[in-house]
């Protein structure tokens, strides 16, 4: 094996051993290390994640960006955590206090939780649990709850709305971020993630390219980004859930929200792309860690764009977009992959991925039927006047409004 | 299969230092001058008005509910889906139903308007 | 004692501590996120007996689905969450020794069952739990009946629910 992991891992094991420790406290030692090393890479990633996101927002609004500290503005990141770690930590009136800062633990770590199972290279996962995918979904568990608690201990209404809002959001799309799970786990016939990126000789993408595409969108809404973003909208409420937290305590949500955009890349890299699959990675794991990072940050880039080109929608659209579009939709799609796997058993794989191909291609063109439908139902009731707010016993506009009362 | 979650063990325990250390470190090398007006919650920059403690939309309460009850149902398909090679069409087949039933719920929250957000 | 009794005992002392948390805060906020403090020792519990999916559909559904649902449930009403009332009553001798009587009952029962034992039962390492679960769940010889009648009742369930909510209006 030329993979330096593995022998470092080996290496140490065996100096272990030589200290005569036993079996168990050795894989102790080991998981620790493990441990340790995922989150320092993490974190340290995490910290450049702040330059890329600036960088790339600034092209992207035709600006500089960061380009003062350091060559292209390297070193601003390091400058804005010293910035962070040197302020006041200002507690509100009427806070809960204990949950007040209990809640910035919760936007930070469930995101590291969830690099346990991703797996950076063929030998470099933390671990291979058989219920992966699951737990995938339920470190999002986590996230929601401390945006809840931050929304609620911070005794302020634009944050406590903020909080419901964003909770009602993630808890919506979880559904069919759930069921677009389903189907890369019923092409690899398991949940290890690891799994997952072995069996895809070509890429689930190809099998499954309206799946990705709802995983996408809806990772995107449990980010909480825009252009779902209405929970931290700033015209109405502010900041949403994290209005009241300043310096560090802000940062971990902020550095939470950079970090769990590239860990849904690092995700659907590995369920849709091939993870570390490329060319040399069979031979030289290491190699595989680059291709993992080049797509990772691929995705990364993708949302990024999504979020700087698109409006905010609002809550109804949101929850109708969910709701009558993306859950039929996947279930639609898991049951059509669902049989079409069966009936296909035994098939070259060629074919196979062809009439995957086929049946998503039908189904998508079916959709964008049915939507250009519904366009020319709903428009003449959008382009509806809508009542106009002016002050109370003022007269009607009567050429916009002629029959509509005010009711809002 | 134990030793396989020692790692999320450990990680659950190291994890939250991470962000704790980095929330707790202001407090020592920050400025502390805490001041009434600093410490009131902001309201668009006029003083906190009532309660924080404000009612909230139904619907709110709808969404959780059906949310809920998909996810029931769907953290049941994934051992279905997993052991996809032993099942037989009739398998196959009897998760399709358990889909349609989960479908015509989705159909009639719909036609009740309990997806509509008003 | 091996560690992974030392584990156990350690989150069972956390997950009962944190009961008894749920029933004596005054705050119900303060109580819910106490109640997902136990539910997440059960998952703790789950993965001790090697049972990985039981855990994670005990936070996905618990955690993620059942706590938030509580929490949105608690806001909806009013000024309940500063309860200043009393939270004992002049019976609560008498409900004491009922419980009391029932978990007694309950422990005596366990002990006299023939297949209660103390160690984990040996699983077949070679057959992954998972997979006979999944196709237990659609073998008409294993679960199909209730894994689909769970189906229909969960529906009933959603029909229940929007009937109640929107009558509200």
């Amino acid at each position: 094996m030329g993979d330096p992991v593995t022998l470092i891992a080996k290496w140490l094991e065996g100096l272990l051993a030589g200290w005569g420790l036993a079996e168990g406290p050795t894989a102790v030692v080991m998981n620790l290390i493990g441990v340790i090393m995922i989150v320092v890479f993490v974190m340290i990633m995490d910290v450049f994640l702040v330059w890329v996101e600036r960088k790339v927002v600034a092209r992207f609004q035709d600006r500089f960006g960061p380009n003062r500290l350091g060559p292209f503005g390297l070193i601003q990141p390091i400058a804005d955590v010293i910035k962070m770690l040197i302020k006041e930590n200002i507690y509100p009136q009427g806070i809960d206090r204990f949950i007040y800062n209990l809640a910035p633990l919760f936007g930070l770590f469930p995101v590291l939780l969830l690099w346990a199972v991703i797996p950076i290279s063929p030998t470099t996962i933390g671990t291979d649990i058989n219920v992966a995918v699951l737990y995938l979904v339920a470190c999002g568990a986590f996230i929601s709850l401390g945006i809840i608690m931050a929304g609620w201990a911070s005794n302020n209404k634009y944050a406590l709305l903020g909080a419901f809002r964003e909770v009602a959001q993630m808890i919506s799309y979880e559904i069919p971020m759930v069921i677009s799970l389903l189907i890369p786990v019923i092409l690899a016939r398991s949940m290890e993630l690891n799994q997952i990126i072995q069996s895809q000789n070509i890429w689930y993408i190809v099998a499954a390219p309206l799946a990705a595409l709802v995983f996408l969108i809806s990772s995107i809404a449990e980010l909480g980004r825009a252009p779902f973003d209405i929970a931290e909208g700033e015209s109405e409420l502010i900041a949403g859930f994290h209005i009241e937290y300043t310096g560090m305590k802000f940062g971990m949500f902020y550095a939470g929200e950079l970090l769990h955009a590239l860990t849904v890349g690092g995700i659907f890299s590995s369920l849709f792309l091939g993870g570390w699959r490329g060319i040399g990675a069979m031979t030289y794991p290491i190699v595989g860690t680059f291709w993992f990072f080049i797509k990772a940050y691929f995705i990364y880039w993708v949302i990024m764009w999504v979020k700087y080109s698109l409006p905010r929608i609002r809550i109804d659209q949101m929850l109708n977009l969910n709701w009558k579009f993306f859950t039929p939709l996947s279930l639609v799609l898991l049951m059509v992959t669902a049989v079409l796997d069966k009936l296909l058993t035994g098939v070259p794989m060629l074919i196979y991925f062809g009439v995957m191909l086929a049946a998503n291609i039908l189904i998508g063109w079916g959709t964008v039927l049915i939507l250009r439908k519904t366009r020319k139902k709903e428009a003449p009731r959008v382009a509806e006047p809508k009542p106009i707010a002016r002050p109370d016993g003022a007269p009607p506009i009567p050429a916009i409004t002629p029959a509509t009362t005010s009711q809002s | 299969m134990l030793n396989d979650w020692l790692f999320i063990g450990i990680l659950l325990v190291i994890a939250p230092i991470v962000p704790l250390a980095a929330t707790v470190i202001p407090d020592f090398i920050g400025p502390r001058k805490p001041s009434r007006l600093k410490s009131q919650t902001y309201e668009c920059g006029v003083e906190t008005e009532g309660e924080t403690w404000i009612q909230f939309k139904v619907q709110y309460y709808i969404f959780t509910l059906i949310f809920l009850i998909f996810d029931v149902e769907l953290v049941f398909l994934y051992p279905w889906a997993v052991a996809f090679n032993q099942l037989t069409l009739f398998g196959v087949l009897e998760g399709i139903l358990f889909i349609l039933i989960l479908v015509a719920g989705l159909v009639y929250a719909w036609r009740k308007g309990a997806l509509e957000w008003f | 004692m091996t560690p992974l009794q030392i584990i156990f005992l350690l989150v069972a002392a956390i997950s009962l501590g944190g009961a008894v948390m749920v029933v004596t805060r005054q705050n119900l906020v303060h109580a819910a996120l106490w109640l997902i403090l136990v539910l997440f020792g059960v998952a703790v519990t789950f993965v001790l007996l090697n049972a990985g999916f039981l855990a994670m559909a005990q936070v996905v559904i618990y955690i993620g689905a059942i706590a938030i649902l509580m929490i949105f449930t608690i806001m909806l009403t009013r000024k309940v969450a500063k309860d200043t009332d009393e939270q004992l009553n002049s019976n609560w001798w008498g409900a004491g020794i009922i419980s009391l009587l029932l978990f007694g009952g309950v422990i005596l029962m366990l002990f006299q069952w023939q297949n209660f034992q103390f160690n984990l039962p040996n699983l077949n390492p070679s057959v992954d739990p998972l997979l006979q679960l999944g196709e237990g769940l659609v073998s008409p010889n294993a679960f199909l009946l209730p894994f689909e009648i769970a189906s229909v009742l969960l529906v009933a369930a959603l029909i229940g629910a929007i009937m109640v909510a929107r009558e509200r209006k």
